[in-house]
């Protein structure tokens, strides 16, 4: 612990290299403290109304497990399912010693500002855990909720499948109805070991002032699956992250799947960077973007380190009102037998797909947030049929903003 | 009843009809005969109102209603509806969802396409890596839902295996009400005299001769509207002595 306080504090005026700095000290407004709850439904009604639509179920229908933060306080945190572990990391740090070998072990705490800043100040956040061959029956939730105007939420997160177990977890971050301004730090570590399988899918549902810098690196071990869904439709100010992955056992895959609507006012940096360290390992990439005025940019970085490893690299970028966007997507191959490939597209609604709709009934209007709705619709293999039918509702919630 | 007067249409500036006179009753079928680039798709285009094809002059009108200004919706709310040869694919819109559009959502999707043999493709994106006669069975399930009152068939069966080839065929008289039979109370041909559906079939091969009977042929050449006859002879004169003898008949 003395070696990470002493290089977090080494980099505490850090800049990132990607996104606009920010002034921490601007989003000083003090936390309050929130006391637990016994039962999510005693929430108040605006809480609860905020995190269904970031994909979190407070009355824990067909959920194995739920952990909310509101602010800077866990308020809940339960399992359902004996295979499933569920401890706010601050808890578990003092408490159980083997959550010292996976804490700041994916990710430098002097990366940067940020993650400096997250190890110091750090407020809680939330240790997940599968145990060995253990099939998660219901996704895990989380919820990290920001209520207090102008203030900074610091979260750690590590998510562990132990060997052979599957789990799949759901997070939406939300800012309170009323809350318009604040900082979110986010720090997520996922190990996935040999056999096991882990989604991750994460619901934005933030506020337009908000400012959030998640930091998160994955480690995938061999036969492993990680599927990383991002969706973040909600305006935003500035989002900025490059959340990458260690392939580092045979057969190994990972998938990133993000959806990304840029409002006015909105500046949005996500990558998706995966590292293919072992033989016959994969990797998928693919990010629609869809600007209404906001400036986007979308990146890919995959790095083929052995032979026999695939990856595919996927941007499409549709502008509806005005924006920028920009398609970064990057292919680093080190040696011979790599098979890695690109396809990145910024464009606006085809003219011929409007009118094929249009001769089928269907008005303008009606015609182009169907094709808007079927570009955001992308088949996800691996995540099961409820969980992506969640993540359309989400989808859906989050549209009728937008459009 | 679609009514087409004197219509003179540009597309990307090029006069592509020049003079067109058609009349289509309902209960009527006809079939647009003519060689490449003669105008066929351009005419069922302008009629379904794609906005790239400039009407210069003339009106088209449809149920008594002068349709020329219309938008592509409110034609096709009024009950015009096109099957396409070569349709866009639309990423992330499943065929299932596109068909319960066509059909305002009144529609039974899976019943529709068992009829059309096409029950594996509801779940895959519109178009994305169907084959040509994939599309036209895709086609004929959206018209199917979406019912209109006017079909409009570019080239149906282009593209389609022989093993298709009888499914789209009967569908087609189906849609446009060709095989009706006589029943106890009314014989067929009083029952024919009821049938309100308009078809306007665009044919290359004259495949579909063998399954649909329509009621006039059309050639369009150069433009123009050249002859009108029964489409079997029509067909015959083509395949034996080209279209150039059968304008010059025509003249």
């Amino acid at each position: 612990m003395r070696e990470l306080d002493k290089k977090a504090a080494e980099a505490i005026e850090k800049k990132a290299p990607l996104g606009p700095d920010i002034n921490i000290d601007a989003y000083a407004e003090k936390p309050p403290i929130h006391n637990k709850v016994d039962d999510l439904s005693t929430l108040p009604d605006d809480d609860k109304d905020v995190m269904l639509q970031a994909g979190v179920d407070v009355n824990e229908a067909e959920r194995s497990g739920s952990y909310i933060q509101k602010d800077s306080s866990a308020v809940f945190s339960f399992s359902h399912d004996d295979g499933l572990e569920v401890i706010p990391i601050r808890e578990a740090l003092e408490k159980l010693d083997w959550v010292h070998d996976y804490y700041w072990k994916l990710i430098a705490v002097d990366t940067d500002k940020y993650t400096a800043r997250a190890h110091l100040d750090l407020q809680d956040g939330y240790v997940i855990r599968a145990l060995p061959g253990c099939k998660i029956s219901f996704p895990v939730q989380t919820c990290l909720y920001l209520e207090r105007e102008g203030s900074t939420q610091i979260v750690h997160n590590i998510v562990i499948a132990e060997e052979g177990s599957e789990v799949h977890i759901i997070s939406g971050c939300a800012a309170a109805a009323h809350a318009t301004k604040g900082l979110h730090i986010g720090i997520s570590e996922f190990f996935v070991k040999k056999n096991a399988k882990l989604s991750f899918t994460m619901i934005h549902h933030w506020a337009e002032d908000m400012i959030v810098r998640p930091r998160s690196a994955t480690i995938v071990e061999e036969g492993g699956l990680f599927l990383n869904n991002y969706v973040s439709m909600r305006p935003i100010k500035s989002i900025q992250a490059y959340p990458t992955t260690y392939l580092e056992g045979k057969n190994a895959v990972a998938r990133f799947y993000s959806l990304l609507v840029g409002s006015p006012g909105s500046e949005i940096d996500m990558g998706g960077r995966v590292y293919l360290r072992s033989e016959e390992t994969r990797a998928e990439i693919i990010s629609r973007a869809i600007t209404n005025g906001g400036n986007i940019i979308a990146r890919g970085d995959l790095i083929g380190e052995v032979p026999g490893v695939k990856g595919h690299l996927e941007c499409h970028g549709l502008i509806l009102n005005g924006g920028f966007m920009h398609a970064i997507p990057e292919l680093s191959g080190k040696i011979d037998g790599v098979e890695m490939s690109h396809e990145a597209a910024v464009g606006k609604i085809a003219q011929d797909e409007i009118l094929y709709l249009m001769s089928r009934g269907l008005t303008e209007d009606e015609a182009t947030a169907t094709i808007v709705r079927g570009f955001l619709n992308v088949d996800i293999p691996g995540l099961p049929s409820k969980l992506k039918a969640e993540i359309d509702r989400a989808v859906q919630l989050s549209q009728k903003d937008v459009m | 009843m679609l009514v087409i007067e004197d219509l003179k249409v540009r597309l990307g500036g090029k006069e592509i009809l020049k003079h067109i006179d058609l009349v289509i009753e309902p209960g009527e079928t006809h079939i647009l005969f003519g060689p490449n680039g003669s105008g066929k798709t351009s005419l069922l285009m302008t009629i379904m109102g794609y906005p790239q094809y400039e009407v210069v002059c003339g009106k088209i009108f449809f149920k008594d209603k002068d349709i020329t200004d219309m938008s592509i919706n409110e034609r096709a709310e009024l009950g015009i509806g096109m099957s396409y040869q070569r349709p866009p694919s639309i990423q992330g819109l499943k065929t299932r969802q596109m068909v319960h559009l066509c059909g305002r959502n009144g529609v039974d999707v899976d019943s529709l396409a068992s009829r059309m043999n096409f029950t594996d493709f509801l779940d895959r994106d519109i178009n994305v890596g169907f084959s040509g006669g994939e599309i036209k069975r895709s086609e004929l399930l959206q018209l199917m839902a979406q019912d209109p009152d006017l079909l409009l068939f570019d080239e149906p069966e282009s593209g389609v295996d022989l093993e298709n080839i009888a499914l789209i065929g009967n569908t087609i008289n189906q849609l446009l009400e060709r095989d009706v039979k006589g029943t106890a109370d009314k014989s067929k041909k009083e029952i024919m005299k009821l049938r309100t559906k308009m078809g306007l079939i665009i044919t290359h091969t004259g495949f579909i001769l063998d399954y649909v009977t329509a009621d006039k042929g059309q050639v369009l050449f150069d433009g123009i509207l050249a002859c009108r006859s029964n489409p079997n002879a029509i067909f015959k004169q083509i395949k034996e002595e080209g279209y150039e003898e059968c304008v010059r008949c025509a003249s």
